[in-house]
């Protein structure tokens, strides 16, 4: 156990370079970059001395240096700034009302191209070489090309307008919202006993959960098919056929179990995939999360929010990525050492 | 390499639709004032009148026509995607070889900034670029470059690692060739392969983000003809049975994606068998 505490530690130490480049990034983007923020926010017109004013307001007449340190500064203490329209309520708050929407859309977008993912990958490996395996590559191809709005307005024109079986957007009935707890509805209405908004919740997740996981599922079934393959060349599972074990035991308890480890450390990278791919799907769909949010506040020209937005985007990914390495260590002991 | 193709079979096949659609499309973007009947950015009917043998795409919201408009809407993409593609090798490419080659400490720090930027949801990198450079062919191009560049980083480190502990290198260094000769005379060549596949899934990707920038409203102002934001501006009536306006542009965006997928899938594919 104590080589894993080790790793962690390590793991930690080195995420810390990456959220600093990260971040790094995010300034460098936001304030670098040709293209002055104040007039991005008020105009061109906009008299000299009220750009002055706002500037002095945001710091952006400090030297550079001294604005990057004040922007690590601040992040540190958790601290992104406060939003420059209405209520001017701090980013983070504001972010914190939209985050569960999208923690709440991406966790099941990516249940459903796993899901989806395995089990044409296992059908794609397991007759590899064949029609069958041929006509999985494509749809892994086809399912990546699927562009997101696109896909998803045919899925509403489907269920939503044709069939009239399903809601075209928004997260739940307002009459129907359930009491705040975790900010995900799903689980606040189970913990509330609220199964009608639960059942409304688990309807408005449908279509924009299925957009985001159809599309990104086609990644999965090439990543199963091939580590399925890697995984059926080895000795042990020839060893496993040879003692006579069921075609389903090998498949799914030897083979599927080894063959999804290697995939589990590509997951941090299609998170980044699934966070990009919610923007799309929540603009399609009205869903309000950080992609909408984001959006409207580029519109708005709400300068700290979107910095402060982008930011967040960049901790969470950190965040994942080293939450992933770590599932990855404990799974597999090899990596410890 | 035709040879090739033709042997390789289903690969070879989706080789060649890829290419079909490829160059259907660039025919499209230099020749649209040949091809579009009409000019896409005046109306020309009557508001979104649906698909017709006068207008064989239908008209959009203020009538203009919305085959004209996918015509020169493949101008507009593939400018953006080639201009962001170049960009992202010229810059990605010799930094990929001169952190492969080099080594040390320079080549930490370039992997690390690199991969950082990686991991990075693209996307949402293209949008804070794009929201700050403001709208427009170049500025959306740089922004795109800006995401792509690790991956061409990335591929060529790669290769060069492997390439660099090879014997014909090692040769070529006893015979005491310079770093830079044996970098472009050596390495470079055994690159452009892989390069051309990487090229191919990599612009497949950029031509989805192109299209979901413009969609967003961050890539090309009105009335510029582009697909994603022509989506866009369909969406508005597309529930209530207005189909055309949307369906044209998307399915486009999607032939061109898949059109690069098939292309660079097949050359993987083929590299792959010949590497065996």
């Amino acid at each position: 156990m104590t080589s894993l505490k080790a790793y962690i530690a390590t793991r930690i130490v080195l995420t810390i370079p990456m959220i600093l480049i990260l971040l790094t990034l995010v300034f460098f983007v936001m304030r670098v970059l040709p293209g002055n923020p104040v007039i991005a926010i008020v105009g061109m017109k906009a008299s000299p001395k009220y750009i002055a004013e706002l500037e002095h307001q945001l710091g952006l007449d400090k030297p550079l240096w001294q604005q990057y340190l004040d922007y690590l500064g601040k992040l540190i203490q958790g601290d992104l700034g406060t939003s420059m329209i209405w209520g001017r309520r701090p980013v983070i708050a504001e972010i914190m009302d939209h985050f569960p929407a999208t923690l709440e859309l991406t966790i099941c977008g990516f249940l459903v191209s796993i899901i989806i993912g395995i089990a044409t990958g296992m059908i794609a490996g397991v007759k590899s070489g064949g029609k069958v395996d041929f006509s999985m590559r494509i749809y892994s191809i086809v399912a990546y090309s699927l562009f997101i709005p696109w896909f998803g307005m045919m899925l509403q024109l489907v269920f939503g307008v044709w069939l009239k079986i399903l809601p075209v957007g928004g997260r739940i009935d307002p009459l129907l919202e359930p009491r705040h707890i975790t900010g995900l509805y799903i689980i606040d209405s189970i913990l509330t006993l609220n199964f009608d908004s639960l059942v409304n919740a688990l309807e408005h997740l449908a279509l924009p959960s299925l957009t985001l996981g159809i599309v990104l599922s086609g990644i999965y079934t090439r990543l199963v098919r091939s580590s399925l393959m890697e995984v059926f060349s080895q000795d042990f599972m020839r060893a496993c056929r040879a003692r006579g074990l069921k075609t389903s035991s090998i498949l799914f308890r030897h083979g599927l179990k080894n063959a999804l480890i290697p995939i589990l450390t590509m997951m941090g990278l299609q998170f980044a995939l699934l966070l990009a791919g919610a923007v799309l799907t929540e603009t399609t769909f009205s869903w309000p999360g950080m992609g909408t949010f984001l959006m409207e506040r580029i519109e708005y020209r709400d300068f700290t929010t979107v910095q402060g937005t982008i930011a967040f985007y960049a901790l969470f990914v950190a965040l994942v990525s080293l939450v992933v390495d770590l599932i990855y260590a404990y799974v597999d002991p090899r990596i410890r050492y | 390499m035709l040879k090739a193709i033709r042997s390789a079979g289903a690969d070879g096949l989706m080789i060649i639709i890829g290419l079909i659609i490829v160059i259907s499309v660039t025919f499209m973007a230099v020749f649209s004032e040949y091809i579009a009947p009409y000019d896409p950015i005046t109306p020309v009917g009557r508001a979104v009148e649906p698909p017709s043998s006068k207008f064989i795409m239908g008209t959009d919201s203020i009538g203009r026509d919305v085959f004209s408009r996918v015509v020169f809407g493949s101008r507009t993409i593939m400018m953006v995607v080639l201009l962001s593609t170049a960009i992202s090798m010229l810059i990605g490419i010799p930094l990929g070889m001169l952190s492969g080659y080099a080594g040390g400490l320079l080549d930490r720090a370039l992997s690390l900034v690199m991969d950082s930027i990686y991991a990075f949801p693209g996307l949402i990198l293209a949008i804070a670029i794009a929201a700050m450079l403001g709208p427009g062919v170049y500025n959306t191009a740089v922004s795109l470059a800006v995401v792509y560049i690790p991956t061409y980083f990335r591929m060529v480190r790669g290769q060069v690692l492997s390439l660099r502990e090879q014997l014909f290198v090692e040769a070529a260094r006893a015979i005491g060739a310079r770093g830079s000769r044996i970098m472009f005379k050596y390495i470079f060549p055994n690159l452009v392969y892989i390069i051309a596949v990487v090229f191919s899934l990599n612009v497949a990707d950029a031509i989805l983000t192109e299209a979901g920038l413009s969609f967003l409203g961050l890539s090309v102002v009105s009335p510029t003809p582009d697909w994603g934001f022509d989506l866009k501006n369909g969406q508005r009536y597309f529930l209530s049975g207005i189909w055309w306006p949307v369906v044209f542009p998307g399915v486009m965006i999607i032939l061109l994606a898949l059109g690069f997928g098939f292309l660079g899938e097949g050359l993987n594919a083929i590299m792959g068998k010949e590497e065996r």
